[in-house]
């Protein structure tokens, strides 16, 4: 959904586009800051300095580079661009992918307050006192005809915000904390959220949560653009999700990115087809050996990080079949295997996964929409791709909720007739579907597919989609 | 009377700054109006050129009057205004 934080992340990664096309870049970032808040103009913060401070740390993560780990406050953007050019795309063993995908602008975060809930003045002190009766701590008294809650008490269990018939209690909220599934996110000594790397499971729902736009990707986009002028050979991988995000067809889609650069262009979605081939003979595999048991899909990053990281006792269940962008990968090296894949899709976590699967970059979508908006690509305006065959469409449809269960229900019941499956769907990660997923796993649940998917509705939704 | 002609700019920096959310705009408009305006998605007008790329999304109006940061609440005030008084509150 567009807002002040996705619209100003979007236009300066046009004008990175735009200035590294001019071949400007190395002076011109530098100049951004103080282009977007010249002098005299209004502020969205504090002042114009705060804001050209915090426009830095949003270029430098653009970059790549982690505001954490920055030392010396007074380098300039030039400096970290001069870094980069004379790597010239060595990167490390895990090429440029940062270490984590995610960084937090410290001057950007706004600390906020503590979540609480609060009585209002909108309470009118009425007879029935549902907030007073509903409250399973006793926290909430009359005093002076008001209601008031006692902190001490409060669990925050929000039963007199929904009783009340006035809307005179609210809970407030932090807005990361909130979102985070796994408390990886928290303030620090300073007030200032803080991530902690050893738990995050690169979901980005603080990214797409914080109203400060505090949390930050660190983007690949810069190394894109230099790849493309070296003349290496970069193929689009087009994750299954596109579908619907710029306006036209994925064919077209296509062709403006071969337009924009790219050596070859092709859909992950005929990477969906193998992993839907594969885990579907996995599953009867699993379920020949043990009825019992249950298998959970693998494609989700995020939900792979999740039971890596929290859920140790789920590894096993988890299916081994690798993820349509690995199987696209594959495709890919085997047409040419000196090119270099680039995964485009809507999500942080695939960021982390493809560092762990030697997949060379990934965009966002709205890192590609930068590259065609800087390069003038309207994908309208475009011809279809050419391409070999379509993808098939259960494959193309991985990017819902129930796409993935659909596609191996489909395939198994083509090899076994009347081949039943008892599944279910965790559609979007939260505190409560951990919890339900850890129910699954005792076998206090019946099930046996459990297809996951962190962000509710499947991908299409990802932290990073444009729509 | 000519038809009110109104351009929404989807080249992908508009779209990306928001021309997606504007195409909306063709179902809001008053019944009593929908005869007399024409809205058209269009490939990018060049209005977004290096500095007023903040300005995105741009919409024209009968082929020369520019808005800049272009909402549909905006979109559609300035049709009621070209349309004159009559189309208002219809």
């Amino acid at each position: 959904m567009l807002n002040g934080a996705t619209f100003i992340r979007r236009e300066l990664m046009i004008r990175i586009v735009r200035a590294f096309d001019d071949g400007t870049i190395g002076a011109e970032l530098d100049r951004i800051p103080v282009k977007l808040r010249p002098k005299d103009s209004a502020a969205s913060r504090c002042c114009i300095y705060r804001d050209r401070a915090i426009l830095k740390y949003r270029l430098m993560a653009m970059m790549g580079v982690s505001v954490e780990d920055e030392t010396d406050e007074t380098r300039q953007l030039s400096s970290y661009w001069a870094e980069k050019e004379a790597k010239a795309g060595g990167g490390g063993a895990r090429g440029t992918h940062p270490s984590a995908p995610l960084s937090v602008c410290g001057p950007a975060c706004s600390g906020c307050p503590d979540a609480k809930v609060v009585s209002t003045p909108n309470c009118r002190g009425c007879f029935a006192r549902p907030c007073v009766y509903n409250c399973p701590k006793k926290a909430i008294s009359i005093v002076g005809g008001q209601s008031v809650i006692d902190q001490s008490l409060c669990v925050k269990c929000g039963k007199c915000v929904s009783a009340c018939p006035y809307h005179a209690i609210v809970k407030t909220s932090v807005p990361c904390e909130e979102a985070c599934p796994v408390g990886a996110i928290r303030k620090n000594a300073h007030g200032v959220a803080e991530i902690d790397f050893a738990k995050c499971i690169f979901c980005g729902k603080c990214f797409a949560a914080c109203p400060f736009a505090a949390v930050m990707e660190r983007s690949q986009l810069v190394d894109v653009l230099a790849a493309m002028k070296r003349g290496e050979k970069l193929v689009a991988m087009v994750a299954p999700a596109a579908e619907k995000q710029f306006p036209g067809k994925i064919e077209q889609l296509l062709s403006a990115c071969a337009k924009a650069g790219f050596a070859d262009v092709m859909e992950v979605a005929l990477g969906a087809e193998m992993t839907t081939s594969h885990e579907t003979a996995e599953f009867i595999e699993r379920m020949e050996k043990d009825p019992k048991t249950f298998m959970a899909t693998s494609c989700c990053p995020a939900w792979v990080n999740l039971v890596g990281k929290h859920l140790p006792d789920l590894v096993d269940h988890v299916s081994l079949t690798p993820s349509p962008m690995v199987y696209a990968r594959e495709i890919a090296k085997a047409k040419d295997p000196s090119a270099k894949t680039v995964f485009i899709g809507p999500c942080v976590a695939k960021r982390s996964e493809a560092r762990r699967k030697d997949v060379d970059y990934v965009l966002s979508f709205e890192e590609l929409g930068a590259i065609l908006a800087g390069r003038k690509i309207d994908v309208i305006a475009c011809e279809p791709w050419p391409v070999e065959r379509p993808a098939n469409p259960t494959a193309r449809n991985y990017a819902r909720s129930c796409g993935v269960t659909d596609a191996v229900l489909t395939e198994a019941t083509s090899r076994i007739p009347g081949f039943k499956l008892d599944a279910k769907q965790i559609n979007g990660i939260d505190r409560k579907t951990c919890a339900m997923v850890k129910l699954y796993a005792s076998g206090k649940l019946p099930v046996n597919f459990l297809e996951v998917m962190a962000c509710p509705g499947g991908c299409q939704n990802g932290p990073c989609s444009l729509s | 009377m000519d038809k009110i002609k109104v351009e929404i700019c989807c080249g992908t920096a508009c779209y990306l700054l928001g021309a997606a959310n504007l195409m909306a705009v063709e179902d809001e408009i008053p019944e009593s109006l929908r005869d007399r305006v024409e809205v058209e998605a269009r490939t990018c007008l060049e209005l977004c050129e290096k500095e007023n790329l903040g300005g995105a999304p741009y919409v024209r109006f009968n082929g020369t009057e520019i808005m800049a940061q272009a909402t549909s609440e905006k979109v559609l005030e300035r049709i009621a205004e070209l349309a004159g008084g009559d189309g208002r509150d219809a």
